[in-house]
């Protein structure tokens, strides 16, 4: 165990060097941000002296070796931009996102695993077939039209729900989330089910496909014969067996929700680090990018260690045995 | 005279299959008295399964009951709603399938699945229905049952797990069990292992067991009376030590003749030549007849079942009659 903890450490300590070197070496090739971040107005000496308090004067390798020295003292570098640390700029974005992103699993869950059920158990009827169909419109559209569509109908045509923004937010723990109040909720409404979609259908897809394995198997018939009731056959007998795959597959797209962020937000103008990803990009401010990378490659790591977790939590098969051998 | 548990009359059960209809159980009668125990037996494909599934109204699509009656202590099984059957089930009628390695929820504890069984039937709090389940599994000989109870299937044995399965069979003591083929997945001394126990736990009930196998030397040891399946039919009916002694249809000499302890030494083990028919294209006449040694021109027509005395029944043109010679043609 402890061994494995530490090859996966390792192994993700490497990958966030090769990401924060790629990505550093890669905006510096995409445009210089002296250009943008600089007032032509100024005169020569006070254009110098903004970029030497960038550090930008520097030869490129000089730079990066000065980005290498900040991450040994645990200092992502300073946002060009907003002349705050790169690291706090993120972080304090990252509550917006984490909402938006829990929010959107929530409804994968409450609405794929029961339509997919239905789907697998009845695979005939007009219903299930509604299901698929929809399945197939949420898998083959572009995320950002169904932004849109959303907008559109929700926001524009029966103005039921606003376009865009956080609503108000009020303080959890200290932390601003929107969800707890009932503008802040309506405003979560539209980007959550539309960072959502594409899960809802995978999830969908995968609890039909699951269902109509598991309900074919020998244990389900076993369970009719013992007399117990549908209910609790499906709700307990059938849906334990099918949250294995969907629990994994999930849990590794909870990173992937996180990067799709990137669309919802810009669509929705949710103020979240998707949104500030591509401000920054825009800006070349490097400090915020680079840390935004090196911030998700070690959520992806955490995320699939912890659905390692959870999936010997469920099946009891590959459970790892502690204080038995 | 006591009134049957179980009464099979003239059932029919149906494939609907895209080739046409498959008819995997043809007219099939059977009466099981309290504390009897059945024994059906057949080569493989021979309608035994789908028979135990007809009884417990658990056919998969497309099969289904097309006739016949299922008698339950008096009461038409296919004329039940599904709360009434769901009732019925596990509790006055337990089945113990086949393979002990996929009968129980692979995700679901042992205790889980006991205890959910019992309180699918009856009004008792939680520990008092775990105190049930750890009896029922010590019954069966499963030792330190409090322990095993908190187990996982995959933690158990074959032979474990069947043991399980026999406990939840038992533990509300149903009027009828039928165990299709329960021991055929497991090691030979498991197997006699668990024969033995099941003698055990039956001589003092009043249950009616069907057991169904393809080996009749298991039937030999555990029957009363004894139904030889072939393509769908009961071919031949009777009490064991008779219908062993002295087999009246040609398919049961077959059996009974390719049980290796039957052969002598260093003569060759007979075997029934040929393939069990294909369902669907059964034409006319006698289903066994290709493969039949004493097939004739009569059996171009399908026989009828015919009585032969002392609780006998024979479906068959040439039966094999006591003191002929039992190879030849009776023609
Ligand atoms: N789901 C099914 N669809 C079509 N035919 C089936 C199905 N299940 C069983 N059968 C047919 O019914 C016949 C009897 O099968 P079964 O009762 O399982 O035989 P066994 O005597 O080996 O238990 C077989 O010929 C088989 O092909
Ligand atoms: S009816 Fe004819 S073919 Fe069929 S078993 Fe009897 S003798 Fe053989
Ligand atoms: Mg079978």
């Amino acid at each position: 165990m402890l061994a494995y903890l530490i090859r996966r450490f390792g192994q993700s300590l490497l990958v966030m060097a090769v990401m924060a070197t790629i990505v550093f070496f890669g905006l510096y090739m995409v445009g210089n941000p002296v250009d943008l971040l600089i007032n032509p107005e100024d005169d020569l000496a006070a254009q110098e002296a903004a970029i030497r308090r960038l550090g930008l004067d520097q030869p490129i390798y000089i730079q990066f070796l000065q980005f290498l020295k900040g991450i040994a003292t645990g200092n992502l570098g300073v946002s060009f931009v907003h002349n705050t640390p790169a690291l706090e700029l993120i972080l304090s974005r990252l509550p917006a996102t984490l909402e938006l992103a829990f929010f959107a699993m929530l409804l994968a869950i409450l609405l794929g695993i029961p339509l997919g059920m239905i789907a697998g158990l009845y695979p005939s009827s007009p219903g299930s077939r509604v299901i698929m169909g929809g399945s197939i419109i949420g898998f083959s559209t572009p995320n950002f039209w169904q932004g849109l569509m959303l907008i559109m109908l929700f926001a524009v045509f029966w103005r039921v729900l606003p376009s865009g923004g956080r609503g108000q937010t009020t303080d959890l723990f200290g932390i601003p989330v929107s969800f707890l109040t009932l503008d802040g909720l309506k405003h979560l409404i539209l980007p959550a089910l539309n960072l959502a979609i594409f899960k809802i259908a995978l999830v969908i897809r995968l609890s039909r496909a699951g269902t109509s394995e598991v309900s074919l198997q020998d244990y389900v018939k076993y369970a009719r014969a013992r007399g117990l009731s549908e209910k609790r056959i499906v709700g307990v007998h059938i849906l334990k067996n099918i949250l294995i795959p969907v629990v994994t597959v999930l849990g590794l797209e909870l990173g992937n929700v996180i990067a799709f962020a990137v669309v919802t937000e810009t669509v929705f103008a949710w103020p979240g680090i998707g949104k500030l990803l591509i401000d920054s990009i825009g800006l070349l401010d490097r400090p915020v990018v680079v840390a935004y990378m090196m911030l998700t490659v070690f959520m992806f790591v955490m995320i699939n260690f912890f659905v390692d977790m959870a999936y010997s939590m469920l099946d009891p098969r590959i459970r790892i045995k502690a204080g038995k051998s | 005279m006591t009134a049957p548990v179980l009464s099979v009359r003239d059932l029919v059960t149906e494939f609907d299959t895209r080739a046409g209809a498959l008819r995997a159980v043809n007219n099939v009668c059977f009466d099981v008295m309290p504390g009897e125990v059945l024994g059906i037996v057949g080569e493989s494909g021979s309608g035994k399964t789908i028979t135990g599934f007809s009884i417990m109204q658990l056919l998969d699509k497309p099969g289904k009951v097309k006739s016949g009656e299922i008698l339950l202590n008096g009461k038409d099984l296919g004329r039940l709603g599904d709360t009434e059957l769901r009732q019925l089930r596990g509790d006055r009628i337990a089945m113990i399938f086949q393979d002990p390695m996929m009968t129980l929820n692979p995700v679901l504890r042992i205790d889980t699945q006991m205890i959910e069984t019992i309180l699918a039937h009856r009004k008792v709090s939680h520990a008092e229905a775990r105190q049930l389940a750890e009896d029922a599994l010590a019954q069966v000989g499963i030792p330190s049952p409090a322990e095993r109870l908190k187990t996982y299937p995959h933690e158990m044995s074959g032979g474990m797990r069947q043991r399980v399965v026999i406990a939840i069979a038992l533990m509300l003591e149903p009027d009828l069990i039928i165990a299709d083929e329960p021991t055929t997945a497991l090691d030979v001394t498991i197997q006699s292992q668990i024969l033995f126990e099941m003698q055990r736990l039956l001589s003092n009930r009043n249950m009616g067991l069907i057991w169904i196998t393809h080996d009749l030397t298991v039937v030999a040891g555990l029957a009363h009376k004894v139904a030889v399946m072939y393509a769908g039919r009961i071919v031949e009916f009777g009490p064991v030590s008779d219908l062993l002694d002295r087999p009246a249809h040609p398919y049961t000499r077959g059996l009974i003749d390719s049980i290796p302890s039957n052969a002598s030494h260093g003569k060759r083990l007979t075997q029934i030549p040929g393939m069990t028919p294909n369902l669907l294209n059964l034409g006319k006449g006698c289903p066994f007849r290709p493969r039949c040694p004493r097939a004739s021109d009569i059996c171009a027509s399908d026989p009828e079942t015919s009585s032969t005395g002392d609780g006998r029944t024979v479906r068959c043109h040439n039966p094999i009659e006591e003191g002929l010679d039992d190879t030849a043609s009776a023609t």
